[in-house]
């Protein structure tokens, strides 16, 4: 509009329109053009997911708030990465990076819950605050502060893209297999912590564990080393969330703060459930992808930003236990 | 021997409840207020002032406000960063629109400006607490970077915000000009007034209100606080002083700063601060704020002097393992932080030289 003619209802039509019409008009116009953000928002949300699901695993066991889980992911990725840089077969890099992880649960167990059991969750919540700084200078000093790209050759992830609905729609809809293979493997995932949970005796100790760990304790289960196991469990998490995460972009410290996108994914979708968790990441990527896209020509860039924890808070007004959650929060 | 307050009686209900009633810490305060007003402006050099003392004052002030928040009334927050990008951007989009108006006033209708701020990011801890309100108050920090950052108007399409010249008493006391002792005066003027304010905020009754809601809401409520009033002033103090934080921060340290200045970790830094420095501890916030001003200075100067030469990258990694690791230090051995042991100190010396 031109400065001859702005007066405060044109500029308010035009805002409110912008945010609640033109987008509708925008899906009806170009359903290929919604298909295709809500694939990319899809993509993006399993990688949240992942990030919420080591989130989820430890707080359901140990009722810890492990602020640290983003830069646990990014210390994986790292891991894998330079140790395929320095000439490690990819497979063994895995491995070793799975042996990495389970050296810092056993470390993270020994030097910060232990001497902190017992103490209210927010003192823990600021420990493992503490605990991401912590990594982030250790990481920085052992793996540089720079971005490394993922060697997707070396680990054998499919790295191409297809085009589905070509006689559908005016343009093709491009999928990718980076973002396919991340959906499965990560499904994959989610059912083996599953099956590990229900079927196993150790799964089946966690979950005494997570239900009243006095009781877990007075009949014999061992509570260290069962903080060590889900420790380790969101290693492994974690070290798949850094390398398919790094595979779309690169393996660097900036994902850690991106990795803070989980929190709303958490709240959506409830501290203490797994297929929270999924489902979860998938609606707060999806809603970002979309705004950013359709509430670009009202809002400016950047809204993906913040969306995801607006629909957070909102959320949090009218169901604070979230989607799947347990309904333990307390409430005055 | 010294610090040992046998003799001095209280004979009236003021004198009883005097700020510091025993005549030794009257003296010890006075001793500090000599060195801050006097001495320090008097004998430190240039770069004293600007780089060490500023820069604790305004990380003090936003200690204080956090402690408000975090320490007496038991809301984290991990907003403050975003408050303070909002005092500071009021700051100075009001020095800008308002040349006539006094800085003070400035900084302190910006602070107002944060306090409104706060109340609206607030209102979810009615319904929630604990690390639930701590993503609410990331969302906070999250929305107002990408305000500042995205919204032309607020930086008068810049790239970045600037301390405009301004005077006090004929002195220029903010921009790139302005002597280091008349800024230090400045932060110093505010802390002084800001801190002594706050302490008897947190022994009033508002203050014992707070505290109440801290230790068990459910029962501060049955005993008549009501909960939504006290949760939001303390969220709108805290965003005050953290507002005023800021736009001390902007106008007499950085004097220009892009609005990613005031990011996710600045709001980490305050709360390791608190946590440092003692939780519910206004002397604590100022403790805290010192020694992690004080950490990133020793860490790229003390390698030069012991002959170890270190890089400017590796040092900044230090910093953060260093931060990380002194936090889960401090919450397994002093979850009270150092004002904590200063109080033992003061404890053990009342005793000295005997040992009970």
């Amino acid at each position: 509009m031109d400065g001859t003619s702005f007066d405060l209802i044109t500029v308010a039509s035009t805002f409110i329109g912008g945010l609640f019409v033109d987008p509708f008009i925008a899906f009806y116009d170009r359903p290929d053009k919604l298909i295709q953000i809500v694939s990319q928002g899809l993509s993006a949300g399993v990688m949240y997911s992942l990030v919420a699901l080591g989130f989820v695993v430890i707080f359901k066991a140990s009722g810890v708030f492990n602020f640290a889980q983003g830069i646990m992911v990014v210390f994986a990725g790292l891991t894998v990465v330079s140790l395929i840089e320095i000439g490690v077969p990819a497979i063994a890099a895995v491995l070793l990076a799975i042996v990495v992880m389970g050296a810092m649960a056993f470390a993270i167990e020994r030097m910060v819950l232990r001497p902190l059991v017992n103490q209210p969750g927010i003192i823990l919540f600021m420990a493992t605050i503490g605990l991401a700084f912590f990594l982030e200078g250790f990481g920085q000093t052992i793996f540089g502060a720079d971005p490394k790209p993922v060697p997707i050759d070396a680990l054998a992830i499919p790295d191409g893209k297809f085009k589905i609905l070509g006689d559908v729609f005016r343009k093709p809809v491009r999928i990718y297999q980076l973002d396919l293979t991340a959906l499965i493997a990560g499904g994959l995932m989610v059912a083996g912590i599953i099956v590990f949970l229900n079927r196993t005796k150790i799964g089946r100790a966690l979950r005494a564990v997570a239900d009243d760990n006095q009781a877990a304790l007075s009949v014999g289960i061992p509570l260290p080393f069962i903080w060590v196991v889900v420790w380790t469990l969101s290693g492994l998490v974690a070290i798949f969330a850094g390398v398919m995460w790094g595979a779309q972009s690169q393996a660097g410290f900036s994902l850690a703060v991106i990795a803070l996108k989980a929190l709303p994914v958490l709240i959506l979708g409830g501290f203490t459930s797994v297929p929270g968790a999924i489902l979860g990441g998938m609606i707060i990527g999806v809603t970002e992808k979309l705004a950013e896209f359709y509430w670009r020509g009202v809002l400016g860039d950047g809204v993906e930003q913040w969306i995801g924890y607006v629909i957070a808070l909102i959320i949090l007004l009218f169901r604070p236990q979230g989607l799947f959650g347990e309904k333990i929060i307390e409430r005055v | 021997m010294l610090y040992r307050e046998a003799g001095q009686f209280k004979t009236n209900y003021v004198a009883d409840q005097a700020i510091f009633p025993i005549r030794q810490d009257r003296i010890g305060m006075a001793i500090v207020l000599l060195f801050a007003w006097v001495i320090i402006p008097a004998f430190g050099s240039d770069y004293f002032l600007e780089i060490i003392m500023i820069n604790f004052l305004f990380f003090s002030l936003a200690a204080i406000g956090l402690n408000i928040l975090t320490g007496y009334t038991g809301l984290i927050s991990l907003g403050t960063g975003g408050f303070m990008a909002v005092g500071a951007v009021a700051s100075y989009k009001l020095a800008v629109i308002f040349p006539d108006l006094s800085i003070i006033l400035v900084f302190l209708i910006s602070g107002l400006i944060a306090a409104a701020v706060g109340i609206v990011f607030g209102l979810p801890s009615l319904r929630i607490k604990g690390f639930y309100l701590a993503v609410a108050t990331l969302a906070a920090q999250f929305f107002l970077d990408w305000l500042f950052l995205r919204v032309d108007w607020f930086t008068n399409s810049s790239t970045a915000i600037e301390g405009v010249p301004k005077t006090v008493f004929g002195y220029l006391v903010t921009g790139p000009n302005a002597e280091p002792f008349a800024k230090y005066y400045v932060a110093l003027a505010f802390v002084s007034v800001f801190a002594l304010l706050a302490k008897n905020l947190v022994r009033s009754a508002i203050g014992r209100a707070w505290m109440a809601i801290r230790d068990m809401d459910i029962a501060a409520e049955i005993i008549g606080i009501r909960p939504l009033p006290t949760k939001l002033l303390a969220f709108a103090i805290s965003a005050f002083y953290s507002g005023v934080a800021g736009s001390l921060m902007l106008f007499l340290f950085y004097d220009s700063a892009e609005p990613d200045l005031f990011d996710i970790n600045l709001s980490f830094k305050v709360l390791f601060m608190v946590i440092i420095g003692g939780l519910g501890s206004i002397a604590g916030s100022f403790m805290g704020a010192a020694f992690i001003v004080m950490i990133p200075i020793i860490l790229t100067n003390a390698p030069d002097l012991l002959g170890l030469p270190i890089s400017s990258d590796l040092a900044k990694h230090l910093e953060f393992m260093i931060f990380g690791a002194l936090i889960v230090f401090f919450l397994i051995v002093e979850p009270n932080g150092l004002a904590r042991l200063w109080q033992i100190a003061k404890e053990k010396l009342r005793l000295w030289p005997f040992p009970y």
